[in-house]
């Protein structure tokens, strides 16, 4: 099945981290993979050495390469619609081509987290027969409310979401389910893995991706399980952003992404949220709840979601935009501050939460479109940007995009068309009218609050999208915190152990853990920088917008605060490496298999 | 020599665990399930003596309901060379895992059975004893060393016990349960993983191997534990003997 090459081959590996990362024990469904026999893969052994932690290009690397027609990042929702497109048009048109995914969670869907409601448009593409599939989307929303909170009080205002026909669904449930139809089509899916690198030749075109090494210690020293990382190579790789930033600084001519796209930056929010289990009198199945306002401040945007989803469970989250100005802004507290509201409070007390997570969200748009090809690959889903805010839903463009993709690689593969063909496939399909239709909203809410309400009102009632105009996003998120000095500190109540929590109990429910005896992935581009700048101008800002407590300011033995990096809490949300002001803190992808444990997220 | 090693898929350790509403039993559905952590260390232990040339062949089993393959699959990726998955119902009790796998051990004849002291989801300790009480085998748990002699057909185990350390010399054939310190089991690589795949798990039924499944035992009622009441602080001692005597009443 498969031979063993002595080969050396000359691939230039572009040093982007190495780091020690592995899944312990990969758990991934076993199903008849009658792909696999047909597939001509070939284990060649390169030849060669590495150089310490920040290589410059060598020729060659120890690393065991495996060959694959196409290579994605990431279980999530685009890259499992990629694979499972790209397989079903092998069917089709009865092409054996290989495709393989990794995925840095321990299993599929551990890392998944959304609000979700959920809009099934490409679902109906991908799964036509997606309800007799048993596909667990099978709450239809009921009820949608959209209220302005103030401290005291909830005022109702006309929903302009439109959720008629959608789903009240958990993304994690649903991203299982598709990684279940993918492995039925002959997909590999390897949990537990985390893509560390790209893998560029000689042309610098992108030829694959590698994971990190296994067991490797706090020290940098290798353990006794220690294990090289692979590399998987592929004719076409479908890249997560974080990647692909690496490409770019290598190659900023060749591969600049945001300049020959849409051309702004990339905008974000940080979402927080607990499924609960309420009392069954409370719940009703497919009600819908958005919230404006309280808690949060006219010049921070962001709003609260409220979705009650089978088994008397109900998804309530807080959502807060990056580009907050107040660096004493704690989003975690802001959210244990709305479950306490007189609206909410009664809902959720006597319940028991059953699940906690965080994870930021892009909110950039259409103005934030990256061009999204690059030699050897292309970027799908959240990875570029293509959130329609002000539905806030991103799940049924991200699986599109996906789609297209596949669709882009297979006649690149079969047809020889070139991948380029992605971007107009892209702007010819719905996804591009929706987002464009979507794009002035955010922006809008520049202005504030109710300017924003306002404008984003114009804009749906009376230009229905056609605005003449495109609003530009204000500053990136980590330029928009201002001094301390210029704010008072926030107190933010106790928790009551009903509906507010503190942090621990709350990071308890993620089921996040990382094998503590590794490197922190979490590094400081100049580790003087916090004491010395995040703490006395912006008072420590990371310590707060952190929804897992990695950041703590300690005082060391002389009494002075000290940052201390608890990277075994991480709930990979990026908040940091979005929001650090000076943009000295760098996520780098810890030990696959690590991370938080969502299953109904 | 053949090794056997009984695995186990569990909860994972990492999972926040919570009662199910009507007390039967602890949440399983939409949670994170792995190999007992124990196992894991057990199946490691067995391939390193394989990979010291002690062995010819190691042998993953596992009792339960079909999703217990994947947990096998692992097993295989890890480096196990076989696989006997044995269909059956969850929660089993131990005498009655113990009365299959001697079945197996009877079927396969291994020199070793390792196996996991205890599983993390009941925390019994009770299968590895009991399978060797059944084979009349010697038996070592609590293993935190293992070192074999082929020539003399002998296993030296050093055993964890309250005293300190215990050590045991087994004649072959033994079975071996394992604890925490014996040995850091090694992660599965992705190569490793693509060759399992197509791997052999043979598959038995109760019936094939003649046992009837029954148990005295049947589960009432499974609670959490109570709250833990936060704690008070004294003014005096003589309020701390007050409240010792008169509330704690422990002394």
């Amino acid at each position: 099945m498969y031979k063993l090459v002595n080969s050396c081959s000359k691939s230039k590996f572009i040093p982007l981290l190495s780091y020690p990362s592995p899944a312990k024990s990969a758990n991934w469904a076993s199903s008849s993979r009658n792909e696999f026999s047909k597939r001509n893969s070939r284990f060649s052994r390169v030849l060669g050495g590495e150089s310490g932690r920040v290589r410059s290009y060598t020729s060659e690397s120890d690393k065991e390469c495996i060959e694959y027609d196409v290579v994605i990042v990431g279980a999530g929702p685009a890259g499992l619609s990629a694979a499972i497109r790209f397989k079903q048009l092998c069917q089709q048109k009865d092409a054996h081509l290989s495709v393989c995914v990794v995925e840095k969670g321990a299993e599929v869907g551990a890392h998944i987290l959304s609000g979700n409601i959920f809009e099934p448009r490409a679902l109906n593409e991908l799964f036509p027969r997606w309800k007799q599939e048993q596909a667990p989307v099978d709450v239809p929303v009921t009820s949608d409310n959209f209220w302005l909170l103030s401290q005291n009080r909830a005022f109702s205002i006309p929903s302009p979401f439109g959720n008629n026909g959608n789903y009240v669904i958990s993304l994690s449930q649903l991203v299982r389910w598709l990684g279940k139809k993918a492995e039925e089509l002959g997909v590999e899916i390897y949990p537990g893995f985390a893509a560390s690198e790209i893998l560029c030749n000689e042309h610098n075109e992108v030829t694959g991706i590698a994971t990190n090494d296994m067991g490797v210690a706090k020290d940098g020293s290798r353990k006794e399980n220690y294990q090289r990382g692979v590399a998987l190579k592929g004719k076409f790789c479908y890249s997560n952003l974080y990647l692909v930033c690496f490409l770019q600084r290598s190659f900023p001519k060749l591969h600049s992404i945001r300049k020959r796209g849409q051309g702004q930056h990339q905008t974000y929010a940080l979402g927080i949220k607990e499924v609960w289990e309420i009392d069954a009198d409370k719940h009703q199945p497919g009600s819908v709840l958005h919230t404006l306002g309280w808690p949060l401040d006219q010049k921070t945007y962001g709003g609260s979601f409220l979705y009650h989803m089978k088994d008397r469970q109900v998804a309530v989250g807080l959502v807060v935009a990056l580009n907050y100005q107040n660096p004493f802004l704690n989003p975690y507290e802001e959210y244990q501050t709305l479950k306490r509201h007189p609206a909410i409070r009664p809902l959720l007390e006597g319940g028991t939460v059953l699940q906690y997570g965080a994870r930021t969200l892009n909110e950039g748009g259409f103005q934030s479109i990256p061009y999204p090809v690059f030699p050897g690959g292309a970027i799908i889903g959240c990875s570029a940007g293509f959130l329609n805010v002000p539905k806030i839903k991103g799940t049924h463009t991200a699986m599109k995009s996906g789609m297209l993709a596949a669709e882009s690689a297979f006649s690149m593969l079969q047809e020889g068309l070139k991948m380029e063909n992605y971007w107009d496939n892209l702007r010819s399909s719905w996804i591009w009218e929706e987002l464009y239709t979507a794009r002035n909203y955010r922006p809008a809410f520049e202005y504030g609050l109710y300017p924003g309400l306002a404008l984003s009102a114009v804009e749906h009632y009376i230009l229905k999208g056609r605005s003449p105009v495109t609003l530009n996003h204000g500053k990136p998120d980590h330029e928009a915190t201002r001094e301390a000095q210029l704010f008072s500190p926030i107190e933010y109540p106790k928790p009551d152990d009903a509906v507010s929590f503190d942090i621990p109990t709350s990071l308890y429910r993620s089921n996040t853990n990382h094998d503590h005896n590794q490197p922190s992935h979490l590094h400081l581009r100049d580790p003087t920088i916090p004491e010395n700048v995040n703490l006395p101008k912006y008072a420590g800002s990371e310590a707060r917008y952190c929804p897992a407590r990695v950041y703590e300011y300690i005082p060391d033995e002389t009494g002075d605060l000290k940052l201390q990096i608890n990277a075994q809490n991480c709930l990979h949300c990026k908040a940091c490496s979005i929001k650090d002001p000076t943009q000295n803190i760098e996520w780098t992808v810890p030990e696959g298999g690590g991370g938080p444990g969502y299953t109904i997220m | 020599m053949k090794i056997m090693v009984a695995i186990k898929r569990v909860v994972d350790y990492a999972v926040k665990i919570r009662v199910k509403p009507d007390k039967s039993g602890v949440e399983t559905k939409n949670v994170k399930m792995s190999m007992n952590p124990f196992c894991e260390i057990a199946l490691e232990e067995a391939l390193r003596v394989k990979e010291l040339g002690l062995a010819s062949e190691v042998v993953a089993v596992s009792v339960g309901p079909s999703q217990f393959t994947e947990t096998l699959r692992t097993g295989l990726a890890m480096g196990a060379d076989r696989a006997i998955h044995v269909e059956a119902p969850e929660n089993i009790y131990p005498l009655t895992i113990a009365k299959i796998l001697k079945a197996l051990v009877d079927v396969e004849k291994p020199g070793l059975l390792f196996l996991g002291k205890q599983a993390i989801d009941n925390d019994q300790n009770q299968t590895g004893q009991m399978v060797a009480g059944l084979l009349k085998w010697p038996q070592g748990t609590f293993a935190s060393k293992v070192v074999l002699d082929k020539e003399k057909q002998v296993a030296t185990v050093d055993r964890e016990v309250d005293g300190g350390i215990e050590t045991l010399c087994l004649n072959l054939p033994a079975v071996i349960t394992t604890d925490l310190r014996l040995n850091q089991p090694r992660y599965a690589t992705l190569p490793n993983i693509m060759k399992a795949k197509s791997k052999p798990i043979k598959k038995f039924t109760l019936q094939d191997l003649n046992i009837e499944i029954k148990s005295d035992l049947e589960v009432v009622e499974v609670t959490e534990p109570p709250k833990r009441k936060s704690g008070v602080i004294v003014s005096s001692v003589d309020e701390l003997i007050d409240k010792l005597k008169n509330e704690a009443r422990v002394i």
